[in-house]
């Protein structure tokens, strides 16, 4: 029983990183209909300026934090700005492409920024743990969890009842529509763009923290993103959130189970849980647990 | 208060579509603009609007302005703020949103007066009651209103109205034109593009008649509506009245004198 819990609540942790990472996707693609590969680059990115700030530097860890989300949205805004508003009315598939070789670009620089070595990310935690009703959580993982929630609140809040969130809607559900009453279009793609990048910054802060750490290799971390975005449905916010949790909790459970159940599939299994959640949840809906069915009258 | 003078649109840099039109609203009245489908009446209002871009048109030759101001070239969220504001055709309502944040989308530019949201439903009291709904699943007749609502919530001095009577039921087309009316003796100009000529020259005080992106009539509304060529081609009115046999119909169509 403690297993269980220990997994269901590490995988909690890790699923509410998933939704921040798959929430950078999906407010791209629904401002743009752009499915951005340049949030891996964008996340290290953001994570590279976290650990320079708290450990180079030295300043307080969650100061750290805010200063890479922002540059992390400066970022995101600026390669809207420079070479995705030039695509606006072209083919999305172009754009998917540039966004492609933007991530190669942007991941060579952090790449030579962060040289060969693992980066811990001066972070408070280390090692730590709590102890609650018997579970052990590492400290860093309640963190993790608890900034998630809060940014993606945050988020929420924003959406819902905001000026330029609501604009962001219009804007998404129709461009030009929402030009004739005025919302310039371009600055809410800015504003998705930005948006994207400093969520991307943050999870990328929070997925080398703890007992983790800062690589070369940290990247790929935010493809795990994208089985959670097609399981959710793409265009849906809550989709993200939910599919972040299902397969963080779902990644854990194997993890903690299958070296003893199943030995026979090897090491390291639980990497292909995603995927496995993602085919299965698209068999039974092709659109993925909330892709949005189109309001229409009959 | 609006004049476009000899403007020219082309789109996709090979299809001219306005030949030098021209064309005045005065302030504070309803001037209709009329003529066939693929004359160019929805492009001068793309033109207006700045939303040419969009559909990859360009402005090639002439100019718009506005209270003296030339705004041809301009952003659309820059017209907007100026005071014009657009009603398009087909209503394009953010259907996903409810009635009230269509109407707070519409005010986005911040220029509209604070009792704007207050004259929007005191001009349509079935969005007041329906402030909650998905506009998505309002009928047609709420939705144009819906439409027209969330133009007027940036208080625009120059209202631009596109077919607003299509696919509505007469007796919705009398409702939408008596609102008209009324929001325009709160002191909007309205420019009205129509199909529907007598419905649209039964209020407005002015008519232009575009042809293949050229006014070929350009008259009061009285005249217009005596205008011979107007009432058979438009208004569907036959020297012998109603109860005309067929064994009269010409078997030739007389040819529209303003194209010789």
């Amino acid at each position: 029983m403690t297993t269980f819990l220990q997994a269901v609540v590490s995988g909690l942790a890790l699923g509410t990183i998933y939704a921040l990472l798959a929430l950078g996707f999906v407010i791209i693609y629904r401002a743009t209909d752009v499915v951005s590969f340049a949030q891996p680059a964008l996340m290290v990115f953001g994570a590279y300026w976290a650990m320079y700030f708290a450990t180079v530097i030295g300043w307080n860890f969650w100061v750290a934090v805010v200063i890479a989300a922002v540059l992390g949205a400066v970022m995101g805004a600026v390669i809207e700005r420079l070479f995705l508003r030039p695509l606006v009315g072209r083919p999305v598939f172009s754009a998917v492409m540039v966004t492609i070789g933007l991530d190669i670009v942007l991941r060579v620089i952090v790449d030579d920024l962060l040289g060969i070595n693992q980066r811990t990310m001066g972070d408070p935690f280390g090692l730590q743990t709590v102890n609650i009703g018997g579970i052990t959580i590492p400290q860093s993982d309640l963190a993790a969890m608890l900034g998630a929630i809060l940014v993606i609140s945050a988020l929420l809040v924003f959406y819902r009842t905001t000026k330029y969130g609501l604009a962001m809607r219009a804007a998404a559900f129709d461009q030009e529509a929402a030009m004739a009453q005025g919302i310039p279009v371009g600055r809410m793609f800015g504003l998705a763009w930005a948006l994207a990048g400093s969520m991307a910054a943050i999870a990328g802060t929070f997925i080398s923290m703890g007992n983790s750490s800062l690589s070369r290799s940290t990247w790929v971390f935010a493809l795990r993103a994208l089985p959670v975005i097609v399981l959710g449905g793409l265009d849906s916010i809550r989709g993200a959130i939910v599919g972040g949790l299902i397969i963080g909790v779902a990644e854990r459970l194997v993890a903690a189970y299958q070296p003893g159940a199943a030995p026979w599939l090897g090491a390291g299994f639980e990497l292909v849980v995603p995927y496995i959640v993602m085919l299965v949840v698209l068999l039974v809906k092709p659109y993925g647990l909330y892709g949005t069915a189109e309001v229409q009258r009959v | 208060m609006l004049d476009v003078r000899n403007l020219e649109v082309v789109y996709e840099d090979v299809i001219l579509v306005l030949k030098g039109m021209s064309m005045h609203v005065p302030d504070g009245e309803i001037v209709a603009l009329l003529g066939p489908n693929g004359a160019g009446k929805t492009t001068v209002l793309r033109a207006l609007t700045g939303l040419l871009d969009v559909h990859r048109g360009e402005i090639t030759r002439g100019e718009i302005s506005f209270d003296g101001e030339v705004i041809s070239g301009r952003q659309a969220h820059e017209i907007v703020a100026g005071g014009i504001s657009q009603v398009m055709e087909g209503r394009r309502v953010f259907a996903e949103l409810t009635v009230e944040e269509n109407l707070r989308a519409g005010a986005y530019t911040g220029g509209g007066r604070a009792d704007a949201s207050d004259r929007v439903f005191d001009l349509f009291p079935v969005l007041a009651e329906r402030r909650r709904a998905t506009a998505g699943y309002l009928s047609g007749g709420e939705q144009q209103m819906l439409a027209i609502g969330r133009a007027l919530m940036a208080s625009p001095r120059l209202l631009l109205l596109d077919e607003p009577s299509l696919g509505l039921a007469p007796q919705l087309v009398e409702q939408i034109r008596e609102l008209i009316v009324e929001i325009n003796e709160q002191g909007t100009a309205v420019l009205l593009v129509e199909q529907n000529a007598t419905m649209a020259l039964s209020i407005a005080s002015h008519g232009y008649v575009l042809e293949t992106g050229k006014v070929v009539l350009d008259k009061s509304a009285e005249e217009l509506l005596a205008d011979q060529d107007m009432q058979e081609f438009y208004l569907g009115v036959h020297a012998g009245g109603a109860g005309h046999s067929f064994r009269d119909v010409k078997h030739y169509r007389r040819r529209k004198r303003w194209l010789s």
